[in-house]
């Protein structure tokens, strides 16, 4: 049944392959049940593989199968092979198993996405990878499986490449990791040139007979590699970044599996860390203690609901660290179980939330949820009550471990890393409730404007005001030019009237001027003319030229009357638009006092801190109308309950983060099934507590009064507000110390400025002297060529020459 | 008076002196050739002459190498005069510098 261990790999390898091929053909869902059938299947084979080993005799459990020889170079060979002992099939059974629920729960987080057979080649091809790391049978395959991670973790990061943050983080975590791989390599070839072998067979058998030096040397190299892959200090800054990926991918990759990798490695390599000196696994210890202080710390201040567990997942890893620097190599693979269930719970749930909160990340936009996404809610209890180390949940079985071990370590060093772990225990405890606070419980607030939207509001109420009063402005400068035209024609409307004035006197005259007498004699005239008609015509002319002057003056008169009304028109429409523009005038200056207004309300009430209140609403009234769009759009969504294809992994994993801490209760040896179990791969070096019974009912009483401790205080300040966050949430945890800025401005600095100097070396001295003797050749030579002039007859003068100069010499030298 | 080998090795010198001196100044290609011939044939009776004062036949055999070297010689070098003299009618051994370098 152990045989059947090629197929552990085998299997989602061939997923990957067909993926590559058929996947867009696939489609979804097709693609993705197909990854999590292969991944399945892988979990199942590692079942059977796990019943195989475990029927044999705790003495035979190593088993190696050699698959084929994979570099044969002279004495140096390497051969693809897997090593089946209780330390792998551990690691095996929960990558295979965790890793199959998170193909399942992608399958409803991916949904809809352009990418999604993509998303699940490059998860079946990481899951490849992580087996041939965990399974390999020497440490050139458990470095391909290394890199092949790596290169997962790069390509799931950047997976929505089109967005630069994302590549960006891409980069970053593979360049970072590039680092610790040095370690690695450096480690592998040491370990080549002192044993002659790279195969775990050999080293882990002929460690004891080491050179301590060369032990140590080996110990802090694979360190280096370790604390890359586990992003520990100072390696650590590339694991918060990797959160740009797709929730499903931070639950797998950068949670459960392969950042366990690095832990993985160290306690593999247990003898080769016995051999070297005592104080080299103290270094180990000291890394994994500080990384877990300084991540807890800083995962205090996050307010993206993914940077927290990121953080978080940093600090648990430097619980594992920690362990394994004090010998405690059960209590890290047992708080690296546990921790894969409850982390990968976590994040899950976080994906979760997530996904019904249109992705967005930030928990100051949460708070209430759990009406909302009641399962989500309740298996994310699950898991902050496992990390915060309540019993019985199954975190606080192993971390309890781990700050017994640390305890057990004789001397003030050990109770010094003991406290640095309880403190981080309580801080764990604190953030995590903080987490769960903050999203779950409190005040629903994702329909309301923060405090940068209320600010927003504010700028644009002000522009709305400085727009209308500019407006009214215009119209009163509008109103004003209609005086000018009204003005302008009543002059010319009174110049009119002068004139029509004139003409009626002159017309008036003109008809005075018609004498009386010659009117009655044309009308006689007319009147004797009779039945003659040409007199009558003519009496009739006459009498009209008479009359015309009069009929005239009449016209002149009413036009003059009309050229007066017009000038009356005008003057009363001047009034009426000196009115308008007294009215204008009016309500422009209103309309600046309002902008005034605005201007001193806004400076009275615009939030300036970007704080969210928790406990009161923020007061948008005020400006309610100019609110930013995304405001009105989160008004109107309502989070849901994610699909059962996501909460179904969240159940089973909650029923991990509840009952993991079963394999390995401390209550008697009886009990303890994971360290009889790992003991053939630790050949004796674990260390055994040696603590009384009381003792150590004590440490995890103090340890779970720690987490109690942190969980009051998340609950004083997030839940009823009693103690100010402000203090809490300082600027300098939510960047992380700092040190992510100083490692940018040290590269952007003079790192940058010391690689242009190597670039400047590069160019001016090395390529300088290479094209400096290429020049010298080409100027020789453009001397030299003179010589060859083409002409026969210097040639053959030349020949002459050298003739005679040889006569010479023959006939000088020669004896007679 | 009797005419020795050193007459010989004499006139091979005058012979051989003409034809360099020839070669240098001249500069109609076949005058040139006709140098050259004058030289290898001073060299030939240089041969000659030493085989016979010193009894030696591999001076005559090797007479012979020089005039089959010669004769295939004139072959090749009048087919590149004929050549160059058909395409530069009036052309000296100075107009011909294609290995200017």
């Amino acid at each position: 049944m152990v045989e059947l261990v090629w197929l552990i790999p085998a299997l989602p390898l061939a997923g990957f392959v067909v993926l590559v091929v058929a996947g867009r053909r696939l489609g979804e869902p097709a693609a993705g049940w197909l990854a999590t059938l292969a991944v399945s299947g892988s979990f199942v084979a590692a079942l059977i593989t796990f019943a195989g080993l475990a029927s044999r005799p705790a003495v035979e459990r190593f088993y190696i199968q050699t698959l084929f020889e994979w570099i044969p170079v002279g004495n140096f060979s390497v051969d693809v092979g897997f090593l089946v002992d209780p330390l792998s099939m551990t690691m095996t059974l929960f990558v295979t198993g965790i890793a199959a629920l998170i193909h399942l729960y992608s399958i409803g987080y991916m949904h809809g996405d352009a990418d999604f057979s993509r998303f699940f080649v490059y998860l079946n091809l990481f899951v490849f990878s992580m087996l041939m790391l965990v399974l390999g049978d020497n440490l050139l395959l458990t470095f391909l499986g290394w890199e092949g991670v790596g290169a997962c973790s790069y390509l799931l990061i950047s997976f929505w490449f089109t967005n630069p943050a994302n590549a960006s983080a891409g980069k970053k975590a593979f360049v970072t990791n590039r680092v610790g791989d040095f370690g690695f390599m450096l480690a592998m070839f040491l370990l080549w040139t002192t044993i002659g072998s790279i195969r775990y067979a050999d080293v882990l058998t002929t460690a004891s007979s080491m050179a301590a030096v060369t032990a140590t040397a080996v110990t802090l190299l694979l360190l280096v590699g370790a604390a890359g892959k586990s992003a520990q200090l100072p390696l650590f800054v590339w694991l918060p970044d990797a959160m740009a990926g797709p929730t499903p991918v931070s639950a797998l990759i950068h949670a459960a599996t392969m950042v366990t990798a690095g832990v993985y490695l160290l306690v593999r390599m247990n003898p080769v860390i016995a051999a070297s000196y005592d104080w080299a696994p103290y270094v180990i210890a000291w890394v994994g203690a500080l990384t877990a202080l300084f991540a807890a710390t800083a995962a205090v201040a996050q307010n993206d609901i993914k940077k927290v567990l990121a953080y978080s997942t940093i600090s648990q890893l430097g619980y594992l660290f920690l362990a394994v620097g004090v010998g405690g190599y059960v209590p890290a693979i047992f708080h690296m179980v546990t921790h894969a269930f409850f982390k990968a719970l976590l994040f899950l749930g976080s994906g979760s939330v997530i996904h019904g909160m249109h992705h967005e990340q930030d928990m100051r936009r949460y708070g209430g949820l759990y009406k909302l996404l009641p399962v989500t809610a309740a298996t994310f209890i699950v898991g902050w009550l496992a990390i915060a180390g309540v019993p019985p949940f199954a975190g606080f079985w192993s971390k309890d471990e781990i700050l017994a071990v640390a305890w057990n370590l004789p001397g003030a060093q050990g109770k010094v890393l003991w406290a640095i772990g309880l403190v981080t225990a309580i801080l764990t405890a604190f953030y995590m409730s903080r987490q769960v606070f903050m999203t779950f419980f409190g005040r629903y607030r994702f329909g309301e404007p923060d405090a940068e939207e209320i600010a927003a509001g504010w700028d644009a109420k002000l522009a709305a005001a400085e727009a209308a009063a500019s407006e009214a402005d215009g119209s009163v400068e509008a109103a004003r030019a209609e005086v000018e035209t009204a003005l302008a024609s009543r002059s010319e409307t009174e110049a009119a009237l002068v004139a029509a004035r004139a003409a009626s006197d002159e017309a008036a005259a003109a008809a005075a001027a018609v004498p009386a007498t010659e009117l009655e004699a044309a009308q006689a005239a007319l009147d004797a003319a009779g039945d003659d008609r040409k007199a009558k015509k003519e009496a009739q002319n006459r009498l009209k030229e008479l009359e015309k002057p009069v009929k005239d003056a009449d016209k002149a008169a009413k036009a003059a009357t009309k050229a007066a009304e017009a000038v009356d028109k005008v003057t009363v429409s001047i009034g009426e638009a000196e009115a308008r523009v007294e009215e204008l005038v009016g309500a422009a200056a209103s309309a600046r006092s309002l902008v005034e207004q605005v201007r001193a309300e806004a400076r009275a009430k615009k939030p300036t801190s970007s704080l969210v209140p928790l406990f009161s609403v923020a007061d948008s009234s005020d400006v309610e109308d100019f609110l930013p769009a995304e405001v009105e759009h989160r008004r109107h969504h309502t989070p849901h309950e994610s699909p059962a294809l996501m909460t179904v992994p969240l159940l089973v994993l909650s029923i991990g983060a509840i009952g993991a801490g079963a394999l390995n209760l401390p209550f008697a040896s009886s009990t303890k099934f994971l360290e009889h179990w790992l003991e053939p791969s630790l050949f004796g070096h674990e260390v055994h507590l040696g603590l009384s019974g009381p003792h150590k009912v004590l440490l995890a009483v103090v340890a779970v009064l720690g987490g109690l401790i942190g969980i009051l205080a998340a609950a004083q300040t997030y839940l009823r507000g009693a103690i100010r966050r402000e203090g809490i949430e300082a600027p300098i945890l939510a960047k992380a110390w700092g040190i992510d800025g100083a490692y940018a401005a040290v590269a952007g600095g003079p790192g940058t400025q010391g690689f242009e100097a190597v670039a400047a070396f590069d160019r001016r001295v090395v390529d300088g002297s290479v094209m400096g003797i290429g020049r010298l050749v080409a100027m020789v030579s453009a001397l030299v060529r003179r010589a060859q002039t083409g002409l026969v007859r210097s040639y053959a003068l030349g020949v002459t020459f050298g003739v005679v100069l040889l006569l010479v010499l023959f006939l000088t030298k020669a004896t007679y | 008076m009797q005419v020795t080998d050193t007459w010989y090795v004499v006139l091979a010198a005058v012979l051989f002196t003409m034809g360099a001196i020839g070669l240098l100044v001249r500069r109609n290609p076949l005058i040139m050739f006709m140098c050259v011939e004058l030289m290898l044939n001073a060299v030939n009776l240089t041969f000659v002459a030493f085989a016979h004062d010193l009894n030696d036949l591999g001076g005559q055999a090797a007479v012979f190498f020089v005039m089959v070297v010669a004769a295939a010689e004139v072959v090749v070098g009048l087919a590149i005069v004929v050549a160059v003299l058909r395409r530069q009618p009036a052309a000296t051994a100075d107009d011909i510098s294609l290995l200017k370098g």
